[in-house]
């Protein structure tokens, strides 16, 4: 099982989620610089958080550009596993390779803090190893991560069950209290209708081991494993 | 034609002129005079410090650098080191909060990665004025806005800090800002010009012609009302440029072809090309023409004393050259050869092929003015003062309420959820400890750090207020379990032209290095901010200390909330009858009165060594220091960030306000399971620290009797959400006043 992880400059999670899968998983782990277009083999594509091109313009407007994403269209369309978080979410939309878009929050401010999500599709391969309408508790960090998307669009996520995650109260109750940000739906994940590329504003990859007080990240990245590693 | 008029315009006086006149044997010319400006300016030279900073002692068996580098390092084992450095951006900051704090961070961790170590976390400590002062919720705002708005972008946690609020920062507020990094020790590098023809170069953002003369700006008092025609003199950070540059270093720090670096910061390119050939001994040639800029029509002056961010001088071996330009074109960074090291002393600038300026390297830092500057007597300790007689306070519970609510005792999630605390993924401690506490991958080490100083302290009795703020934050980070290793500094003081301003900062320097030697913690980097006045107000003295400490391992770190039902509540050293400078005399009953608590540093010696070795044996389940507000405020801490209840009884012959709020130093709460009571207990005795028993885990209220009468009875939760929202709601509610 091979994890590659893209950087573009301004990408600052790229070794959190190298960690993961390198020493907690003991799974392999590649680097793939943005302009590059290899991706090395990889089993499965993850688009670290961070601040890529320093969000100038709009969080991801610039990275799209970058050569490496004409390689993860080609890869998520022929059903590779792509999972984006945070600033990687907000690549993929802006690549269109996940529908909707970002407003600021409606606190106008960075929020970084626990929420709670509940899983609402454990049917990708980032969350099989979840069990629908669970609910776990994961960190957000980020300015930009007030989902939005038309309304044909909300209600065609709704229908084919592409809501992936959902902000919620510790009971699993939609709440707009628990809501970090104002998204649309209290939408904290999503993904594409092959259900093979995910993204979400919360940090599975600030949670996976006991050490920090919560693991219960790692089992997107179990999920992976688990989905792909047979294939 | 140098007029007096010039050489006052450069903050330069007639001794210090006579003095460039006497080094140089000639009149120099407008940029030597500016160049000498910069590197002379209180900021850059330390003039008025250095003579009191020799008394603190920097060496020590883990020491690898002390002060006079880009920042201290000290070996933590495993063939690493921790580099760390704090630093000011007080007046920067009062003039334009968002860029002024931004570009704080970013100098800081400038001075980290430049030492070859990769930053993994920074803390701020900030003082404020009142919330409903002029400007001081946009300060705030700002401040906090720019700090995160750097650290976020360039992915260093902001794990931990501290914030006051008190009138005399109205005028001149605080924003200190600490990093470490990690690096390995045979990995360290430093600011030296070595070997004879290598090449010069200038790497990062272009020049332009902001902060010019900002190190003497902020050598300067303010006029009321000055700030905002300064804001000219205030940098403009560019957080991604830095982390490519950031990237690019730590990558090329991966090669043999550095020689020596160093950030291009206060004073920009004068400084780093004079202490870089200054140090080595060598002297460089630099033709100022081929420096990157971002305008036409710039001249040497404004290129030489520009203090655009996110730039660095490097000498690299003359045969790896190609290698360091390749690596910073991979960052798209500029990366130009701009000179080459010489043999000859001096500092040459050429400009469109004539020597624009010639000056000796080694005396512009060697040569520079000491002063011993005048030092009034301090102020006698205070007396026995009014309140000793007054009556007690009507209703405690309703005291310890409103400390909690206070803004410098309430919880300032506000503030620590617009930083990222947790990038990187070591934050083991989050913000809201006593200490934060970072994993060092690879190992099962960790670092625990804190900020820390008590102004209200220091304003009474700068040497005690001084020595306690090095005992307070080895304190703090021996409640986690580690022991204290070194500590950095940030000397925030008014202008030490003034005798009573100078003999502040002359105790409070005592105070520090005393402390520092009783608790085996040397000063391995620091900075020293003079001229925080606006109107000729001096701010209280504020000696931060920025203290660091090693955990052996990770598993046995000590948190600060109460754990279980049943535990078993102890109380560590001894409460005086002390109130004066606490938070309580200030909240409860309006006064800014002393005398300062006592310190006793050989006692708090004794007190971090159990802490640690109790850690170390795991015989705990939380401590925590007890310092502001008080035992009742610290074991509201335990229980609210705990979530559950204590019946705590005291006995003693402090009257009851002093021993729920006094501030008396040389405390901590501990708690434990039953069984460890004796185990403890004894460990106590052995190294001499004052043990008592006050109380149990259970319920879900804070019960505090003294003597058999219940004085505090309060539901947990209840106090929990006060201290959580009042910080929120008063910034909030706080008028803009602008």
């Amino acid at each position: 099982m091979k994890f590659a992880i893209v950087v573009f400059p301004g990408s600052n999670c790229d070794a959190d989620c190298h960690h993961v899968a390198k020493d907690l998983l003991g799974c392999e782990a590649e680097y793939v610089w943005h302009q590059d277009r290899d991706l090395k083999g990889a089993d499965a594509v993850i688009l670290p958080g961070g601040f890529a091109y320093g969000d100038y313009l709009r969080a991801g407007a610039l990275a799209r550009f970058s050569p490496v994403m004409e390689s993860v269209a080609e890869f998520a369309k022929r059903g590779g596993a792509v999972l984006g978080i945070c600033n990687g979410f907000q690549v993929l939309l802006e690549a269109k390779l996940l529908p909707g878009a970002m407003h600021i929050n409606r606190g106008l401010r960075y929020v970084c803090r626990d929420v709670f999500l509940r899983v609402e599709n454990d049917a990708t391969p980032f969350t099989s190893l979840y069990e629908k309408g669970s609910v776990i508790k994961m960190p957000v960090g980020h300015t930009e991560g007030n989902y939005t998307a038309p309304p044909a669009v909300l209600e065609e996520l709704s229908r084919e069950g592409r809501v992936v995650f959902r902000y919620c109260d510790g009971e699993g109750h939609v709440v707009d209290s628990a809501n970090p940000n104002g998204s649309v739906d209290a939408i904290a994940g999503i993904s594409n209708r092959g259900g093979n590329v995910v993204g979400l504003m919360p940090h599975p990859d600030r949670c996976s081991e006991s050490l920090l007080g919560n693991e219960a990240g790692i089992k997107m990245f179990q999920s992976a494993v688990a989905a792909l590693a047979t294939k | 034609m140098i007029t007096s008029e010039l050489i006052r315009e450069h903050n330069l006086s007639d001794e210090e002129y006579a003095r460039i006149l006497d080094i140089l044997g000639r009149e120099p010319n407008l940029l030597e005079l500016g160049i000498f400006s910069a590197m002379w300016s209180e900021h850059c030279s330390y003039k008025s410090s250095r003579i009191h900073l020799k008394n603190f002692p920097t060496t020590g068996p883990r020491v690898i650098q002390g002060p006079g580098e880009n920042a201290g390092v000290v070996d933590i084992g495993d063939g690493l080191a921790v580099v760390f450095k704090m630093e000011s951006h007080n007046h920067p900051s009062f003039i334009e909060p968002y860029q002024g704090a931004a570009t704080g961070v970013g100098g800081i961790l400038r001075d980290v990665f430049t030492m070859g170590a990769r930053p993994i976390a920074s803390l701020n400590s900030l003082r404020f004025g009142r919330l409903d002062a002029p400007r001081m919720k946009h300060l705030v705002d700002g401040v906090v806005r720019g700090i995160a708005g750097y650290g976020n972008c360039i992915g260093i946690p902001t794990v931990g800090g501290e914030t006051t609020f008190h009138r005399a920062y109205d005028g001149n507020i605080l924003v200190n800002v600490m990093n470490l990094g990690l690096v390995r020790t045979g990995r360290i590098f430093r600011g030296r010009a070595e070997g004879t023809g290598n090449p010069v170069v200038y790497v990062g953002s272009k020049t332009g012609r902001d902060g010019i003369h900002g190190a003497t700006m902020a050598s300067e008092e303010f006029a009321v009302d000055e700030a905002q025609q300064k804001r000219p003199t205030v940098q403009v950070g560019d957080p991604f440029t830095e982390k490519l540059l950031m990237e690019a270093c730590l990558e090329l720090f991966e090669t043999d072809a550095v020689v020596g670096i160093q950030d291009m910061g206060a004073a920009g390119l004068t400084s780093s090309s004079f202490e870089m050939a200054g140090r080595a001994g060598s002297g460089v040639e630099i033709d100022l023409s081929k420096v990157p800029v971002r305008e036409t029509g710039m001249t040497p002056y404004e290129i030489m004393l520009s203090e655009s961010q996110e730039r660095m001088l490097l000498v690299a071996r003359r045969e790896r050259l190609d290698r360091v330009l390749a690596i910073f074109r991979k960052w798209e960074l500029d990366a130009v050869e701009i000179g080459r090291v010489t043999d000859s002393g001096r500092v040459v600038l050429f400009f469109e092929g004539t020597i624009v300026a010639d000056l000796p390297a080694a005396p512009l830092s060697d040569r520079a003015p000491v002063y011993d500057r005048p030092r009034a007597a301090l102020a006698p300790a205070p007396g026995p003062v009014l309140w000793r007689e007054e009556a007690e306070p009507s209703g405690y519970g309703d005291a310890l309420r409103r400390l909690l609510a206070s803004p410098n005792l309430a919880e300032k999630s506000w503030i620590w959820t617009q930083y990222d605390h947790m990038v990187q993924t070591n934050t083991v401690e989050r913000p809201g400890g006593d200490a934060a506490v970072l994993r060092v991958k690879g190992t099962r080490k960790a670092i625990a750090m804190k900020s820390d100083v008590n102004p209200f302290f220091c304003a009474l009795d700068p040497y005690r207020g001084g020595a306690i703020a090095v005992a307070e934050a080895a304190r703090s980070v021996a409640c986690t379990g580690a022991r204290p290793l070194a500590i950095t500094d940030c000397l925030n003081f008014g202008n030490p032209e003034k005798p009573e301003v100078m003999a502040q900062f002359e105790a409070a320097v005592r105070g520090i290095a005393d402390a520092c030697r009783a608790l085996e913690t040397p000063v391995v980097s620091g900075n020293v901010s003079f001229y925080n006045e606006t109107g000729g107000r001096a701010i209280p003295p504020t000696p931060t200390v920025g203290l660091v400490g090693l955990l052996e391992d990770v598993e046995k770190r000590v948190r600060l909330p109460f754990r279980s039902e049943g535990d078993v509540v102890a109380m560590l050293g001894e409460t005086r009858d002390e109130l004066g400078g606490s938070e309580f005399l200030r909240v409860v009953r309006g006064r800014d009165e002393g005398p300062c608590p006592d310190v006793d540093l050989e006692a708090e010696k004794r007190l971090i060594e159990l802490l640690v070795s109790l850690a170390e044996n795991r015989r705990l389940a939380s401590a925590h220091d007890v310092s502001d507000g008080g035992l009742a405020v610290a074991l509201a801490e335990c229980a609210m960030q705990g979530s559950i209840g204590a019946r705590v009884e005291l006995d003693s012959s402090v009257r009851p306000s002093a021993l729920l709020f006094g501030e008396t130093t040389g405390r901590a709460v501990i708690s434990f399971t039953a069984g460890e009571e004796s185990a403890v207990r004894s460990a106590a005795a052995a190294r001499g620290v004052p043990f008592a028993v006050i109380g149990r885990l259970g319920g879900d209220r804070l019960r505090i009797e003294i003597a058999g009468r219940s004085l505090i009875d309060e539901p947990v939760e209840a106090l929990a959400s006060i201290w959580r929202s009042s910080f929120a709601h008063a910034i909030e509610a706080a008028a803009e006043v602008l």
